[in-house]
């Protein structure tokens, strides 16, 4: 029989199960825990108020554009990587990858120093009234800077697994590269495409750091659901911060069980 | 290699694939960083003495990284345990345990920044059994490494993890049979195999720990010299309205990074070279 003895097991369980919960599952509980404190009706309340729903909605936008951008170019890439062998090539994506090691606050800052008042086209911007720092343009420039890599990684290993043979066949029968990638390439490789967009979506949605700098933090205007948060929490709201985080916190779970799942069926899929 | 290259060449889309991957790449990644890495000479380089000589910015990003080595150092026995777990242990409710694992690299940073700040506050649940005891965690240090610690610890799992399936469980048992003591059997037969991929999550967590925002300045404190991070003083530059200090100080932190993961990627290339060695022998 393998694995460990039954005494070794159950202290081994014990100990994933206190390490889980006192690190993983008390802070979500918490979180709950702090936004119902007042009442369901409370809670509910406080998303209903016009600031609010002005984040959510901004948040949700936001996060639709980055993510079709980002999968669009990320397919793209992925593409250019995979199926193809030339020079730069790692170069090329290590450059990819490159937006996941640079901090949030960085990736916010390089835009003021583009769009900023002080920024290379400052002066330009500002004379044809043309607002992109401190408005939604940033914000939107600035998710898409930190979500970048996510459909890239995620797809890049699938699809060098798989090969091209099944492309070149598509070729020789005549259908063109778009008509191959939609019927031949992103058919075979969906759990990953999908995973991908998840965590693209779950980091677009709860980005703060980066938008946080390029944001000019006005209420109702450009506050997206985490910098909401951080106004009301600032503002002993606490339990209006918690009912946010409360929902932020549900859509991450959401995620991260939908990919548990994705992986699960890929993985049963491939072998 | 070359015929690889001919053969390859066949396959249509070749040029669409390359505009607008250059494009996405161009103008989302390489022209911002551009302007980070150009922007603090514009004036010959005045701003960049200015900002070496500044002892401020030399504490932030001591605290920045020392917190986020210790904090990725912790999480390597407990990502070791998690993984080690999910792999091996009969543990019911695994399919939970592993999709919480990736919550941290989910649950947006503010809302790990209140909720932590909160739990280890001087009345949360943590911070008032601690508080009990002399220890103060919100608002100090402590407080970085901990909200660093729950940032970091997916990386260490899911690099452990698969290297870990692919291990046979006979070689542990084989130690065993062998007559080498538990001690013996963990560190000559399951931890050597394991030194890579544990240095690689480390690495990972590492990286991701330095620039990290949102979840460490809810609990942290943020006094300058003490508990201040090097991301803080740069929103801290920009609010003063100081963008070249702010720029020379986020390339200075962007670069100390590289050098630091480049060091660590050479240490995981000897790790794994003298396994190599080793297996040989």
């Amino acid at each position: 029989m393998g694995g460990p003895s039954r005494g070794g097991n159950a202290v081994l369980v014990a100990c994933t199960y206190l390490t889980v919960l006192a690190v993983l599952v008390l802070p979500v509980l918490l979180v709950m825990v702090e936004a119902l404190r007042a009442g369901l009706g409370a809670a509910w309340r406080s998303l209903l108020d016009p600031d609010a729903l002005s984040a959510i909605r901004l948040t949700l936008e936001v996060t639709l554009v980055a993510v079709i951008v980002n999968t669009v170019g990320g397919v793209m890439a992925a593409w250019l990587v995979t199926k193809y062998r030339f020079r730069g090539r790692a170069a090329l994506v290590a450059l990819i990858e490159l937006p996941i090691s640079v901090s949030p606050v960085i990736a916010g800052l390089v835009w003021l120093l583009l769009f900023g008042r002080q920024g290379w086209w400052g002066d330009w911007l500002d004379r044809h009234h043309i607002q992109i720092a401190f408005a939604t343009p940033g914000i939107l420039l600035a998710t898409l800077f930190v979500t970048f890599p996510y459909v890239a990684r995620t797809l890049m290993p699938l699809m060098e697994q798989q090969g091209r043979e099944a492309e070149e066949a598509a070729f020789l029968l005549g259908a063109g590269f778009w008509r191959t990638l939609w019927r031949v390439t992103l058919p075979d490789a969906r759990w990953a495409l999908l995973s991908g967009i998840l965590l693209t979506t779950a980091r677009a949605i709860g980005e703060f750091g980066a938008v946080s700098v390029v944001s000019g933090h006005i209420p109702g205007l450009t506050e997206t659901m985490p910098l909401h948060i951080e106004t009301l929490y600032n503002g002993y709201q606490t339990v209006a911060a918690f009912a946010m985080a409360a929902l932020l916190a549900l859509i991450a779970m959401a995620t991260v069980l939908l990919r548990s799942f994705l992986e699960h069926d890929f993985r049963k899929a491939s072998s | 290699m070359v015929f690889c290259l001919r053969r390859r060449d066949g396959l249509p889309g070749l040029s669409i694939s390359i505009a607008f991957t250059l494009v996405w790449i161009g103008l989302i990644v390489v022209l911002p960083l551009t302007a980070l890495v150009l922007r603090p000479w514009q004036d010959g380089g005045a701003v960049m003495l200015r900002v070496l000589h500044d002892g401020r910015m030399y504490a932030a990003l001591r605290v920045s990284f020392s917190c986020a080595a210790l904090a990725a150092l912790i999480d390597v026995p407990l990502g070791l345990l998690l993984a080690w777990a999910l792999v091996r242990a009969r543990l019911p409710g695994r399919r939970a345990v592993d999709a919480l694992i990736d919550l941290p690299f989910a649950l947006p940073t503010a809302v790990t920044g209140i909720t932590l700040a909160t739990l280890y506050g001087p009345t949360g649940w943590i911070g008032a059994l601690l508080a009990r005891a002399g220890i103060r965690v919100a608002y100090t240090p402590a407080g970085i490494v901990v909200a660093l610690m729950f940032v970091g610890l997916p990386f260490i799992v899911r690099a452990v993890e698969p290297v870990l399936r692919g291990l046979p469980p006979e070689l542990e048992e084989a130690g065993l049979l062998l007559g080498a003591s538990p001690w013996q059997n963990f560190r000559r037969v399951i931890l050597p195999p394991l030194l890579p991929p544990l240095v690689a999550g480390f690495s990972l967590a590492f990286a991701r720990c330095i620039g990290e925002y949102g979840s460490v300045i809810f609990i942290a404190g943020n006094q300058p010299f003490h508990s201040e991070i090097a991301p803080l003083l740069i929103v801290v530059r920009l609010q003063e309205f100081d963008y070249e200090g702010a720029t020379a100080i986020a390339l200075i932190l962007l670069l100390s990074a590289l050098i630091c993961m480049t060091g660590v990627a050479a240490l995981r290339r000897r790790v794994s070279r003298g396994l190599v060695a080793r297996g040989a022998a």
